[in-house]
């Protein structure tokens, strides 16, 4: 479905070097922000709120393209255009997918906080 | 230069709004990094407020917010911001060409795509602030001139204001003299000042110039305040001119001056003296239809020294119904659309045709219409023409001089002698004028004060002192001869002077004012004077040739001769005005 990396090792890189110290703060902002979102996306979903489902998804993106979790942004974008076209019967899958992919760029963000 | 370096790398305050915790983080270290201080905020209506309160130099926005979204907050900083100009960047990670669009709509000025690249932060923030601060220069700019316009066009008004006080025009509306001057014409350098005298008769000054707009007004002040200043204590023309010329000297930058003119009328005797400085020909115009030209003998006011000035005036004699026509050259110069200008032939063509029922005045005013067709147009001349009248029709001219709130002096004496060569140099009449000035009673009776000193003063100069006969002015010839002997005599008078007592105390309704003029002259034999002795209908004989001691008589109370005819004293009677202003008297 999408090769790209679950990490830009090189994006984190460079942001680790913008916030040295506040780069731990950094990530635990952006995890806590992202189960927010999740949430948001999995409300949105049973609510049937294509609209904020978009918009949801849209930001959500935003955040994972800057943190350097590129997959993750990948699939935010698909759900984005999903929830733009009113086809959130397509989008439950989606949601689980991006669940389970965040899954992962927690895990290799713990790993670098360990490195 | 180094200014503006300065202000180019100092720290910026921004504002961010991005509802993403996050991307909010990375923005605000980053820029803090930088240097800049950061207020941050996670929604639109948090950003539009804050902008309110901190008013920040640039704003980086998220496109899609909760609360109040970037697009509206968008809209209504930069109705905040009013003409300051606040860069406004867009954060968005939005691809569609609709979407960006509309953020630049909404008053956005650039986007900045996620992920966040430092390079492109730092490059942008530059660029912005530099737009930034031109703009803020271009504005500054812009109110500076458009205050200094204000303050310019004030400050017009004010010395346009402050002129007409100093520069009234005078006796300007009397029923014998016809101008025109544009409203401008202060600020195109012409001058029309008209005074009556003391004693009767009439200063009129024309003057032009050099020069446009408050420069050449500032040249005319002073001679407002000398003109009007000395005309009313009673100084001549001559005296006036130096003055003026003294000042203009002194004042003006080398390379301007004022061309002028100046007619001293002086209806009593029928004369008209005239002195011409660099103003084009002016013209008498008499009732027979005769025209004599009166031109420039002299070099216009505020170039010679005073000791090279030459204040002479050209006499000539003018019954009443004469009349002299006085223009500045901007009349001259008048053109048509063409280009062609009107000039002497204008002038002269037009008195030519003159009909003896013709204003000379209109006749020129509508000549000069004629030929310019488009009158409104520049509008830059000044022209003048007085009629020579009997005295009596002046009687009653308006006294502009204000009562000083001040009590003036009530007793008192004073002696004033001029001696020798300074009897031909000075006229101690102003000054004689002056002191009297100072009684609050006498000031309404200026005219008839300055009158008797004269009428005192010219008989003891010209019959006492230079033993003229009177007879001589009354024949054309004689007029020219005994002006001529008057200045031969003059630089002869070795051992003669000129003694004024005068006398002044109250009484129960007034005051008396007492005048001893006595000179160093032969006398005359007043007890067989045609005039003195009761009786006898006046002749013209001898000294105080009828007229003149008939006008002391007239005007004083009492009139007596002592020692051989050279001591004359006569007492003069004021009461209390009966007037609602004077009651407290």
């Amino acid at each position: 479905m999408t090769d790209k990396p679950h990490l830009d090792e090189e994006a984190l890189a460079e942001l680790r070097d913008v916030m040295e110290d506040e780069f731990e703060v950094l990530i635990q902002t952006y995890v806590a922000d992202s189960r927010d979102r999740i949430r948001g996306l999995q409300e949105a979903l049973r609510a049937d709120d294509s609209d904020a489902f978009a918009k949801t998804a849209h930001s959500f993106k935003g955040s994972c393209i800057n943190i350097g979790a590129p997959r993750l942004g990948e699939l935010c974008l698909k759900a984005e255009i999903a929830g733009k076209e009113s086809r959130l019967d397509d989008a439950s899958g989606l949601v689980d997918d991006i669940a389970q992919e965040f899954e992962q760029v927690i895990a290799g963000l713990d790993g670098l906080m360990v490195g | 230069m180094d200014d503006s370096v300065a202000e180019h790398s100092r720290p910026l305050r921004i504002l961010i709004a991005d509802d993403s915790d996050s991307d909010r983080l990375i923005l605000k270290t980053l820029l803090k990094r930088l240097g800049h201080e950061v207020l941050d905020v996670a929604n639109g209506l948090d950003a539009v407020s804050v902008f309110q309160r901190e008013a920040p130099d640039l704003v980086l926005l998220d496109a899609l917010m909760p609360v109040m979204d970037g697009m509206e907050a968008a809209r209504q900083i930069k109705l905040l911001a009013g003409e300051r100009l606040v860069p406004l960047i867009f954060l968005t990670s939005l691809s569609e060409a609709g979407a960006l669009a509309r953020c630049l709509e909404a008053g956005g000025d650039d986007f900045l795509g996620k992920p966040y690249n430092r390079i492109i932060i730092e490059a942008k923030i530059k660029a912005f602030n530099r737009m930034r601060l031109m703009h803020r220069t271009l504005s500054d700019q812009r109110d500076l001139i458009r205050e200094r316009n204000r303050q310019l066009t004030e400050e017009q008004e004010i010395a346009k204001r402050v002129f007409d006080n100093v520069a009234h025009s005078g006796c300007l509306d009397a029923s014998n003299i016809r101008y025109h001057a544009s409203p401008q014409s202060i600020f195109n350098g012409d001058v029309l000042f008209a005074s009556p005298r003391p004693a009767g008769g009439m200063l009129i000054f024309m003057g032009d110039f050099t020069g446009h707009g408050l420069p050449a007004a500032i040249g005319a002040m002073p001679v407002a305040e000398i003109f009007y200043g000395m005309a009313n204590k009673g100084f001549n023309g001559q005296d006036v001119l130096r003055e003026i010329n003294q000042k203009l000297k002194r004042i003006l930058p080398t390379g301007m001056f004022c061309c002028g003119a100046m007619i001293e009328a002086d209806f009593k005797l029928n004369q008209l003296q005239v002195w011409n400085g660099g103003q084009p020909d002016g013209w008498l115009i008499r009732t027979s239809g005769e025209l004599q030209a009166l031109p420039s003998r002299h070099l216009p006011l505020g170039i010679l020294a005073p000791d090279q000035f030459n204040a002479d005036f050209d006499r000539v004699g003018a019954a009443p119904g004469d009349r002299v026509l006085m223009m500045t050259d901007g009349f001259l110069e008048s053109a048509d659309s063409a280009g062609n200008v009107f000039g002497e032939q204008g002038v002269t063509g037009t008195l030519d045709r003159l009909d003896g029922g013709d204003h000379p005045f209109d006749a020129m005013m509508s000549a000069v219409h004629r030929f310019t067709g488009n009158f409104e147009d520049g509008d830059d001349l000044t022209l003048c023409c007085l009629e020579m009248m009997d005295e009596a029709g002046l009687a009653t001219l308006p006294d502009r001089a204000a009562p000083s709130a001040l009590a003036g002096p009530a007793e008192w004496r004073c002696s004033y002698e001029i001696r020798e060569r300074t009897l031909g140099e000075f006229s101690p009449l102003p000054l004689l004028l002056h002191i009297c000035m100072e009684v609050p009673g006498l000031r309404r009776k200026s005219g008839e004060i300055y009158t008797l000193l004269a009428e005192l003063y010219n008989n003891a100069l010209e019959h006492g002192v230079l033993e003229l006969p009177s007879e001589w002015k009354h024949s054309p010839e004689g007029f020219g001869r005994y002006y001529a002997e008057r200045d031969r005599r003059l630089a002869n008078v070795e051992g003669h002077y000129i003694r004024f007592t005068l006398h002044h105390s109250l009484k129960p309704d007034g005051g008396r004012l007492r005048v001893i003029c006595e000179d160093s002259g032969q006398g005359f034999d007043f007890h067989n004077h045609p005039s003195v002795a009761p009786g006898n209908s006046p002749t013209m004989s001898g000294r105080y040739a009828g007229r003149g001691l008939l006008l002391l008589k007239r005007l004083a109370e009492t009139i007596r001769f002592h020692e051989q005819g050279n001591h004359v004293e006569i007492v003069y009677d004021w009461q209390f005005a009966r007037t609602a202003e004077n009651r407290d008297d």
